[in-house]
């Protein structure tokens, strides 16, 4: 993992990354870099790109042109979905997916690490290891009381948590989090916030979100997207303050 | 799908095969609790069609496939036991042939094709039943899940799949024995006779054992782990992929293993009614087979046997008295219980809250309706 160039030192390297959808540019020439250990905010308007630059680096979709490459050596334009998820890639979708007919413990069991095939699940029993990572997680995202409800049972807020907890069963190297907050209560939004600074602790997290105060709350770096490409990027304070910004996106 | 649920069904299953055993046999025709041995091979039927529901259900209730083609895979069962019990014959077809079955000498044939080699030995052509539908719906599902056909595109495929082989089959040049089918079998297992009362008896409680095994063995794999997996497939196919699952080969195991139990219906279900022909592929009859499910209760295992059961039973009674209206009945079955009862039958009973975490014993249910409703969404 000595990667010698600009990839190194790097958790993800995106260089240069354009795709085109029948004649629409929804990534151009895209470059972010990412150390690991850190927590990026992506902020941006609707269709600035945020949720494709999302789908190329989790192999939903390939890139026409472009560099993206994890971890310093191992380059994700050739892997497929599970392939890059069993690397260490975790990702929340932006409407809340879990098991909704799977208890909330089962959902985190079936997202333990470990054997995907399914001659291994077929012979699979619960050991003592992951029953103690599943108490665990559910102390991490609050749902120890919720363990033997269904995942579709659950608050929207809950669901939220629970699938970040389904993340983090994967043990992933990064974390890529789409609007994690959007319909959640105030209250719901701290904790939420909070559980983000927790979990990049020990893990690097690329955070989309459209709610300026969530962002704040976090206080990390913040990269603004526009029309597939970077527009600005720095703290929250020089980002919001950058004219370019303000025209294309606070302003309004 | 507590272990009480599982127990009942398979006393109900061997129970009643049993009763009717020593109904036919322990009891003088003419008496009142005799039962006819029409009535024996009648139930043999039931429980071979109540393996096809078996089938579909595991896919369809565990996995969200919803096949509309499974009867191809009990009707390839059923002719390499048809092709079998064809070479069983000998010299006692019309045309005294001791190689050719009387169709192939009809057609001027004068030996037998190389697919015929082998099936006058039982072995081969159980292996046949395993194998031919095991490596089609292999091949059929491997395609189709890696390129990731769902939903109603996967339906009408399968659909198409059995159209195809109905076409196949009628043909005369395909070798077995075209719209006629496979017919006129003798004996079985060096010459037990097909005809005779212990035979038939022998085929419903071979039936029913087989049934039963086929239940514990799809009961097991949708409580194991897979089976979690499978359903969290059904109902979220991506959210799997990107915790690192390959969807399409959980799909493939369970496909497989499903035309395979189909085809052990089928397989079972020829010697019993004594002729199989194209006419088992043809569609409408995978439609049936979904509709027992759905009325049984999707996702339950144990609906599908009892609404394979009843509503052949229905069948039966039905179309002795109005023929003509069995399809209405059969369309308007299926519509009352997607209003009424969207779990089917099984949903009527009464069900064990959630047992502990470490051993769920009740599979998730996904209701007809909802189902529905995702297939149009999707």
């Amino acid at each position: 993992m000595t990667a010698i160039g600009p990839t190194s030192d790097t958790v993800l390297y995106v260089n240069g990354v354009t795709k085109v959808f029948d004649g629409f540019r929804a990534l151009n020439n895209l470059s972010l870099v990412l150390r690991p250990g850190e927590m990026r905010a992506i902020i941006g308007p609707n269709g600035a790109g945020k949720t494709t630059m999302m789908d190329v680096i989790t192999g939903k979709t390939r890139p026409d042109t472009g560099q993206v490459v994890f971890d310093a050596d191992t380059d994700l334009t050739k892997l497929d979905e599970p392939a890059i998820a069993q690397l260490g890639i975790g990702r929340k979708f932006q409407k809340p997916t879990v098991f909704e007919h799977h208890t909330v413990w089962d959902n985190l069991l079936l997202s333990l690490a470990g054997d995907r095939a399914p001659g291994f699940a077929l012979f699979a029993r619960q050991t003592k290891a992951e029953r103690e990572r599943i108490e665990g997680i559910l102390r991490t995202v609050r749902l120890m009381e919720h363990r033997n409800r269904r995942g579709g049972d659950l608050s929207h807020g809950q669901k939220q948590w629970l699938e970040i907890g389904m993340l983090l069963a994967q043990e992933p190297k990064l974390l890529l989090v789409d609007e994690p907050v959007a319909g959640m209560t105030d209250h719901e939004t701290a904790q939420t916030a909070e559980l983000l600074r927790e979990i990049n602790r020990t893990r690097s997290v690329v955070v989309v979100e459209h709610d300026m105060d969530f962002v704040r709350a976090l206080g990390v770096r913040v990269t603004c997207l526009h029309e597939g490409s970077v527009l600005s990027e720095g703290t929250i304070d020089h980002v919001s303050a950058d004219p370019k910004v303000v025209e294309v996106y606070l302003g309004r | 799908m507590s272990r009480l649920a599982a127990t009942l069904t398979i006393a109900c299953v061997l129970g009643s095969a049993l009763l009717l055993i020593v109904l036919n046999q322990a009891t003088p025709p003419g008496s009142a609790a005799h039962v006819s041995t029409y009535a024996v091979s009648l139930a043999g039927k039931y429980l071979s069609y109540a393996m096809l529901a078996l089938a579909v259900d595991l896919v369809w209730g565990f996995a969200g496939i919803l096949s509309l083609g499974h009867a191809a895979f009990f009707a390839l069962g059923g002719y390499a036991m048809g092709m079998y019990l064809m070479r069983q014959i000998g010299t006692r077809g019309v045309y005294a042939n001791p190689d050719l079955p009387d169709f192939m000498v009809f057609l001027n044939w004068h030996e037998l094709p190389w697919y015929w080699w082998g099936f006058n030995w039982f072995p081969v052509a159980v292996l046949a039943a395993l194998l031919v539908p095991g490596i089609l719906a292999l091949v059929f599902g491997w395609l189709a899940f890696r390129s990731r056909v769902t939903g109603v595109y996967l339906s009408i495929i399968t659909q198409a799949l059995t159209y195809a082989l109905l076409l196949a089959f009628f043909r005369n040049d395909m070798g077995f024995g075209g719209n006629n089918g496979l017919t006129d079998f003798k004996d079985m297992l060096g010459g037990i006779s097909l005809q005779s009362d212990a035979t038939r008896c022998g085929l419903l409680l071979a039936t029913a054992i087989l049934l039963s095994a086929a239940f514990l063995l799809t009961r097991a794999m949708v409580l194991s782990r897979y089976g979690k997996v499978l359903v969290a497939v059904r109902d979220a196919e991506s959210r799997t992929r990107f915790l690192g699952y390959r969807p399409e080969r959980y799909k493939l195991v369970a496909w497989v293993v499903s035309a395979m139990i189909a085809s052990i219906g089928g397989a079972l279900y020829v010697p019993q009614v004594g002729i199989i022909n194209p006419g088992e592929f043809a569609p409408a009859n995978s439609i049936e087979a979904v509709i027992w499910v759905a009325i049984g209760g999707r996702g339950t295992l144990s609906g599908a046997i009892l609404g394979a059961v009843l509503v052949n039973f229905g069948k039966t009674l039905f179309t002795g008295a109005l023929p003509e209206l069995w399809l209405f009945a059969l369309g308007g079955l299926f519509i009352a219980v997607t209003l009424f009862l969207p779990n089917g039958i099984i949903g009527l009973l009464p069900r064990r809250k959630d047992a502990a975490v470490d051993e769920p014993e009740q599979p998730p249910v996904l209701t007809t309706s909802e189902a529905a409703a995702r297939e149009v969404t999707s």
